[in-house]
């Protein structure tokens, strides 16, 4: 291909930094010269320069919009990234959050000017307590592993008023890393469960790690592998047996929203990811947020504030004394992610009840439709359907040269994102599929048919067009090791002495 | 004399009197691809056996190490942290993790020699 004069193809710019479009010298306004005035600084008056380039509206405005046209995103692309729940988001969710009432309230106003926004945080309690089963609910959580913390954090206080000490927390081996990340910022020391050849908790496993010093077992369920954990009853009377707290992941409540309660499962504490379930953006797009279901036995030590309501109005509880509560502190400032909150609860009542019921469903479905039709050219790590997401892993491509890793740059060049690679870690090289239910079956046989080509092309032994992808991206492939091993994390001019690292 | 011993963990550890040598072996290195960051154990620190003593993350993923044996740290190998990539080229001699005074020589039994390791390695496959 011939190079271009400019470096850029076609409409696709080769996008310079700012510092690299304008220089100090040059002003991109006119402007007067200020008056001499005799400053009040102290002495503090900045010696040198700065060196920020001086740019005209136009070069920033074209910056911006050019770097906005490279985002890649649930918008522009089908983004199937397993366990990450790249579902559409409503526009109706943000045609909410942008009425006036809701958008230009302030967390200090006098809580008798926004009534509707407590109102519509104690309506969202309202709906995933309903959801769950689940007596309480803490809203604060930032996002899903605030909302662990949060779990945690609750579990914690609750054995410290027992008076009890218990050090250990056992997690799954297929877990999220935010698990045992969580546990480890609580204090736990974390204690690995394996998983057994159906893909689930290894029950006995499990059963000989419980004991006197164990907090709380942590499970994802449905889990990372897609799987349903059909024991879960007899794990969380074994956990309880053992006098630990069961503490649900609820990454994957999506696939279950309206046909599992919780509560009945016998969970203790569960944080869900509104930004996955509940159609809020994600993904670098915003704030996300985590909610944390609470069992009656850790209820009264959900974090402050909470909104109640009684015959005065909402109220936010912002003090423990006099409230009955024994909080396991505070863990964000203010009411929660209140954008998030309005979106989320769009969402809800724009599907309702029985349309949350038919979203996982349908999620379900789709995820079964690509493990069914990609089960001949790949390799399911696992017999039997799936629930929300489909798993592969790399025996498909034995002998052929090229790996999973290989496999995701070619899937950019057919216009899709990747599904998530090496995770979990309980296969070899694993494919991790998440259609959503937002998905039509085009959407979903356009996908499949790439990903059964590719298939066929790796074993028909085109390794070299897998070791080239991506080969129509802006920037061909990365060298991931050296930009880990030494990252440029900072611009310096051409010939100056900026540092490179 | 020294002896090196290997574990179904794939560290290996270079046993010479009463001290031990501990690192990854190559298969380790293999799997884990490119290593790009290394967490060592500070000195002094007792080990258990079976205990997390050190972290290796690798472009695809971040992986404990555990102590093969019980003992004291003696010395750590600051030259892989400086350089990560010492791991991948050289896993089995100058890319060792931390030595350990051993506390339990007995412990060498439950691991496997050599030629042992190679046949535990050949029935992964």
């Amino acid at each position: 291909m011939t190079k271009t004069i400019s470096g850029s193809r076609g409409l696709t710019i080769e996008e310079p930094l700012l510092f690299e479009q304008g220089s100090p010298e040059q002003c991109g306004v006119d402007l007067e010269e200020p008056p001499a005035v005799v400053d009040r600084l102290g002495g503090l008056r900045r010696k040198a320069p700065i060196g920020l380039p001086g740019l005209a509206e136009p070069t920033v405005v074209r910056h911006y919009t050019r770097l906005s046209q490279k985002n890649f995103g649930i918008d522009s692309v089908f983004y199937p990234l397993g366990s990450c729940t790249m579902k559409h988001n409503p526009r109706l969710n943000e045609k909410m959050a942008r009425l006036a009432g809701f958008a230009d309230v302030h967390p200090f106003q006098p809580e008798s000017t926004v009534q509707g926004a407590l109102a519509l945080i104690d309506l969202m309690a309202h709906w995933l307590k309903t959801l769950t089963g689940m007596p309480a609910v803490a809203m604060t959580p930032a996002a899903g592993a605030h909302g662990e913390f949060c779990g945690l954090m609750t579990i914690r206080a609750a054995l410290e008023d027992r008076g009890e000490t218990r050090t250990r927390v056992l997690v799954p081996e297929s877990a999220h890393g935010t698990n045992p990340a969580s546990a480890a910022a609580c204090g736990f020391t974390v204690d690995p469960i394996p998983a057994n050849r159906r893909g689930r908790v290894d029950l006995a496993a499990l059963k000989s790690k419980l004991g006197p010093d164990v907090a709380a077992f942590m499970l994802t369920n449905p889990n990372t592998c897609g799987l349903f954990e059909d024991e879960i009853l007899e794990i969380s009377e074994a956990v309880h047996a053992a006098g630990a707290f069961f503490y649900g992941d609820g990454a994957n409540y999506n696939a279950i929203v309206g046909r599992v309660r919780v509560a009945d499962l016998g969970i203790d504490a569960m944080h869900i990811n509104l930004h996955k379930t509940f159609s809020t953006p994600h993904g670098g797009g915003g704030p996300g947020a985590g909610p944390t279901v609470l069992s009656a036995a850790l209820a009264p030590f959900a974090p402050l504030p909470g909104v109640i309501h009684d015959d005065t109005g909402f109220h936010l509880v912002e003090h423990a004394v006099g409230s009955g509560r024994k909080p396991c502190g505070r863990i964000k400032g203010y009411h929660g992610q209140f954008g998030v909150f309005i979106r989320a609860l769009s969402y809800m009542m724009s599907m309702g009840a029985d349309g949350l019921r038919q979203s996982a469903s349908d999620a379900v479905l789709n995820a079964n439709y690509l493990l069914a039709r990609l089960s001949s050219d790949l390799t399911p790590s696992f017999e039997g359907p799936c629930m929300h997401e489909a798993l592969f892993d790399d025996r498909f491509l034995k002998d052929s040269g090229v790996s999973t890793l290989d496999f995701a740059k070619a899937l950019i060049d057919e216009g899709f994102h990747p599904m998530t690679m090496y995770f979990p870690l309980v296969v070899h090289g694993a494919l991790l599929m998440e259609p959503t239910e937002s998905e039509s079956k085009e959407t979903l046989d356009g996908f499949i048919a790439s990903v059964q080509g590719l298939a066929r092309r790796a074993k028909a032994g085109d390794g070299e067009l897998f070791h080239n992808a991506p080969e129509f991206t802006p920037r061909r492939r990365l060298d991931e090791t050296a930009a880990a091993r030494s990252p440029v994390l900072r611009w310096s001019p051409a010939g100056g002495n900026g540092d490179k690292k | 004399m020294s002896k090196t011993y290997f574990t179904k963990e794939h560290e290996w550890v270079t046993v010479s009197g009463d001290e031990g040598k501990v690192g990854i072996t190559d298969y380790a290195q293999h799997a884990l691809g490119d290593v790009v960051f290394v967490e060592l154990p500070d000195i002094g620190k007792k080990l258990a056996k079976g205990a997390e003593a050190a972290v290796v993350e690798s472009v695809k993923a971040a992986s404990d190490v555990f102590s093969p044996v019980t003992g004291e740290v003696l010395a750590v190998n600051a030259a892989i942290v400086d350089q990560p990539s010492l791991i991948n080229e050289s896993p089995e001699e100058g890319a060792w993790f931390f030595t350990v005074r051993l506390a339990a020589l007995d412990e060498i039994g439950e691991m496997m020699d050599r030629a042992a390791y190679d046949d535990f390695l050949k029935s992964l496959e």
